[in-house]
């Protein structure tokens, strides 16, 4: 059957690059000639080959190597081909595309899969003899072409196709430099340690790097480059440069079918990759979906798929891909997983000696959001699996999966680390080598650093020298503006005496410090009770739930919870609360920690509320702080039947005592009457239940997303011991745990557990029982309800605004009714 | 009135009003502005709302530094966008528009910049 006389309907793909090959193989699979003829038409004279792998051109292999599919697939009848000619209109109402031949093809579909094209920079000198972009197999003939005569080249871009470009010219036998514009290699996939890591072993081949380089000419003479000026005056000499500094989806297509584009490039497609006709379709590197063009191949292959099962009346869809990704860069194994810039708790091993550099990053659930692999990728497929998965992980390391070399390093001589206590380096050092690898672990185990405290950060370096030595590496940073942990912050701002963060970061850290820091900081100002949380730097350095004191919903607005003690509360103030509702229609809920929650304040509303809340007699629950939340309990002895101790009372007890107490996460107990267990209070942070002669105290409980069950810590307490012992755990886990870190977490990871845990609080083994016992003692002293404090103050009062320059409530906050009361618009979609 | 177009400086508020390392709202001709001083004495001005999520937030964010490069975290998802350029330095796809922002004689002035 000819052409001309079949009469199935044409689907045309314009471009054969990965994307639009694939495209093609996925509708012959999928049995597309059954019911169309297939189009493909190629600007490049090759048919499709790996374009990511075009540097194994120089390493022996040949264009035949490179090829993708079946000779088989394009001699189908039902498909034809097209290379070395190119579309250049598309008429998407008359169905019709002409060639740059003048040949016009009648579709009933058209696919458009154009790729991208290098970025070049407009500079002076680009039209030189001896600039090459790297992109097809023409480029690299042509690359080829020209090395041959020369020695030097210089490769502009330091990213995934740069270090790519940067290895073809190395097979070439050239001198090869590498100019990145970013103060790091790979920058959209690597952090700085992972960037660090592979720059070393780039050089190590014998390349040049030099980064937060922009080129700003090509210098030539006659019109041969010579090489590149930069902006800071500086010139390099080189034969030839290469550009590979990005890419740029070849749009042109689209935006001359007046198809809709995205602001800065890239045809927009929707989740069945169709452009904004409905038979036109765009895949790979030209579509914009959701905002994003996808420079990888895997989303770009994805994309084709979801276009073959739509054209053919599929349901499936595009819903957008993750970036990650594995390669092999110069010999490198990189990968990187999910965003792996984003902020949270940052596991990292690294071991310089192997070149591997390891960075997983976990939100405060313990997922992981994302990670970079340098040197050693053997975790990606775990990381990716629990990425997508949103499976919490309990020991990063054991994922990362380290290898534990033995020390070969010196032994230490005897002199004096710490001079309070008389302890010697070696002992320290063997404290280390038995896994007490953190302060804390050095202070449990040897009591060095348990005096004054200067020696502390003498013992950070010891611990790190000896985890180096050891061949690992273990750093938990809190941020890359301190590095060290939480626990070693806190104590250089306990025993350091320092009362600012500027102080604090100009000793003891870098920059400006970010959104991790700077709240994980305050909290601990707030901890050693100094002063209010509002007032002066401390202002700059809170959460907006603390610098609001209200804890921010989706939309903007802000929830209210004042506290309720023990989840006691009088008519007259259920009454009042509901009025306050009622008068600011904010939406009521009540809490699981027997409290009410009232949704929708806007800014300016909060000290008009709490006004009247205070009026009433209530004040902060703390709901928006890293601090104690509410203390739980069941009716207890009073009323209940089966009731042994009167619960409410000793809950109302331990609240008011460890209200506003700020801690490195929120902080849940309660308090049960009985053995019954009415109030959970086994699945608390700090759990009471009542014995016939007393209390029996729990720690380390947990619900939420990793429910753990409470420790059992001591049996038939009295009140007063109760209350020693709890504040001792509280102290000591105040002041050793991680950012975010549960008290779970924590007492899981102590060595020795439980037990230690007992030694600690009961036994007193670290003789810090008494200091803990002093600085609760002071906590308590201190408190204030921060909004009463806050109401009294009109400089306080003077953020509490919507804007500043107007009284006009914010726009953009707007409500429906639903089961009556207010919600946010969006969120009934 | 709320259908002039403004062109050149507006003032906003004094400059007291900004605490360091902080930012303020501004409602200027309908567009919410997010205004911040930072310690260094430089003033910087981006859209306040936050494209990820779509609330009008960013200038309660925190500030501070990322690789060097002053940032503002959005209180409500944590990306961080530039206070020099307005990219979100978490998602390349995404950015703000950054307006101008001056110290004129102590009042603190805004030009809305369109986004094209």
């Amino acid at each position: 059957m000819t052409a001309a006389q079949d009469v199935r309907p044409v689907v045309l793909v314009v471009g054969n690059g990965m994307v639009g090959h694939h495209f093609v193989a996925t509708a012959m699979e999928r049995g597309i000639t059954n019911t169309h003829r297939v189009v493909v038409v190629g600007e490049e004279r090759h048919r499709a080959y790996d374009r990511v792998h075009l540097s194994s051109l120089f390493d022996g292999a040949t264009n035949r190597d490179l090829q993708l599919g079946d000779d088989d697939l394009y001699a189908d009848d039902a498909v034809e081909l097209v290379v070395g000619d190119a579309i250049v209109e598309v008429d998407v109402d008359a169905r019709v595309a002409v060639t740059t031949s003048g040949r016009a093809i009648a579709f009933e579909t058209c696919v458009l899969a154009t790729g991208s094209s290098a970025f070049v920079p407009p500079i002076p000198g680009i039209d030189a003899q001896g600039v090459f972009v790297y992109r097809t197999i023409d480029d690299v003939d042509a690359i080829r072409a020209h090395a041959a005569s020369v020695r030097r080249g210089v490769v502009v871009g330091g990213g995934l196709l740069g270090l790519e470009a940067a290895n073809a010219l190395r097979l070439l036998g050239l001198d090869v430099i590498v100019v990145e514009f970013a103060p790091r290699l790979m920058a959209v996939q690597l952090d700085e340690g992972g960037a660090a890591s592979l720059r070393s072993h780039v050089e190590a081949l014998g390349l040049e790097v030099r980064l937060g380089a922009g080129a700003t000419e090509v210098r030539h003479v006659e019109g041969v480059c010579v090489g590149l000026a930069f902006g800071d005056g500086t010139t390099i000499d080189a034969d030839m440069v290469v550009f590979a500094a990005g890419i740029r989806p070849r749009d042109q297509l689209g935006r001359s079918a007046g198809l809709v584009m995205g602001e800065r490039g890239g045809i927009v497609v929707d989740n069945t990759c169709r452009t904004s006709q409905e038979h036109v379709y765009a895949i790979g590197e030209v579509a914009l979906h959701g905002g994003r063009i996808y420079g990888l191949v895997g989303p770009g292959q994805t994309m084709a798929e979801v276009a073959v099962d739509h054209i053919l009346g599929g349901t499936t869809r595009f819903e957008g891909a993750d970036m990650s990704t594995k390669l092999k860069l110069l010999g490198v194994d990189v990968a990187s997983v999910g965003n792996p810039h984003a902020a949270g708790c940052e596991v990292v091993l690294a071991d310089p000696t192997r070149g591997v550099w390891q960075k997983v990053i976990l939100d405060d659930e313990s997922r992981v959001i994302g990670a970079v692999l340098v040197g050693d990728v053997a975790a990606f497929g775990p990381l990716l699996q629990r990425a997508r998965s949103g499976e919490a992980v309990i020991d990063a390391m054991a994922v990362l999966r380290p290898t534990t070399a033995t020390s070969d390093a010196p032994p230490a001589d005897g002199s004096l680390v710490c001079s309070c206590r008389n302890i010697t380096y070696g002992t320290v050092r063997a404290a280390v080598a038995e896994g007490f690898e953190d302060v804390a672990g050095i202070k449990s185990c040897t009591k060095a650093g348990t005096g004054c405290g200067s020696c502390v950060p003498v013992l950070l370096e010891i611990i790190d020298r000896e985890l180096v030595n050891a061949g690992r590496a273990v750093v938990k940073h809190l941020c890359p503006h301190f590095a060290m942990t939480r626990p070693e912050l806190f104590e250089l701002v306990r025993a350091g005496g320092i009362r600012s963060f500027a102080t604090l970061v100009t000793r003891h850290g870098t920059g400006e410090g970010c959104e991790v820091c700077k709240p994980a900081v305050a909290s601990m100002f707030a901890s050693l009770s100094l002063g209010h949380i509002l007032d002066g730097e401390q202002a700059s350095l809170q959460d907006t739930n603390d610098h609001f004191l209200a804890n921010m919903q989706r939309d903007g607005t802000y929830s209210v919870v004042p506290r309720v003690p023990g989840g006691e509360i009088t008519p007259a103030q259920l009454i009042a609360i509901g009025e306050v509702a009622r008068d600011f229609d904010l939406y009521t809920k009540i809490t699981g920690g027997q409290r009410i929650d009232l949704f929708g304040a806007r800014v300016e509303e909060l000290p008009l509320i709490w006004a009247r809340l205070v009026a009433a007699g209530m004040e902060s629950g703390h709901a928006y702080g890293k601090a104690l939340r509410t203390v739980k309990s069941c009716v207890g002895s009073v009323w209940c039947r089966y009731g042994v101790q009167d619960s409410v009372q000793l809950a109302i007890d331990l609240e008011l005592r460890y209200r506003g107490l700020r801690s490195p996460h929120k902080i849940k107990m309660a308090v049960s009457g009985c053995a019954r267990e009415c109030a959970e209070a086994q699945g608390k942070d700090v759990g009471v239940i009542a014995t016939e002669r007393g209390w029996n105290l729990y720690v380390g409980g947990n619900g939420g997303m990793r429910p753990a069950h409470a420790e059992l810590l001591a049996e038939d307490l009295d009140r007063d011991t109760l209350i020693r012992m709890i504040d001792r755990y509280l102290m000591w886990y105040v002041r050793t745990a991680e950012r975010l870190e549960r008290t779970a977490t924590w007492q899981r990871k102590l060595p020795g557990g439980i037990d230690f845990v007992r030694r600690v609080v009961l036994d007193d083994e670290l003789g810090l029982g008494a200091e803990f016992e002093r600085d609760m003692d002071h906590h308590v002293e201190q408190y204030r309800c921060e909004w009463t404090e806050t109401l009294e103050d009109p400089e306080r009062l003077l953020r509490f605004v919507s804007f500043v320059n107007t009284d006009q409530p914010d726009p953009s906050i707007t409500h429906i009714r639903v089961r009556g009361q207010r919600i946010p618009v969006e969120a009934t979609s | 009135m709320s259908n002039s177009i403004l062109v050149g400086f507006v003032p906003v508020c004094e400059r007291a009003r900004l605490v360091a390392n902080r930012g303020v709202a501004a409602l200027v001709d309908g567009v919410a502005i997010a205004v911040f001083a930072m310690s260094d004495g430089s003033i910087h001005a981006i859209d306040n709302v936050d494209p990820i999520s779509g609330a009008s937030v960013l200038s309660r964010g925190l500030t501070g530094d990322v690789n060097g490069e002053l940032a503002v975290a959005s209180p409500m998802y944590k990306q961080r966008f530039s206070l020099l350029t307005g990219r979100c330095l978490d998602d390349p796809s995404v950015r703000v528009t950054v307006h101008e922002a001056r110290i004129n004689d102590d009042i603190v002035e805004v030009k809305v910049m369109r986004s094209p």
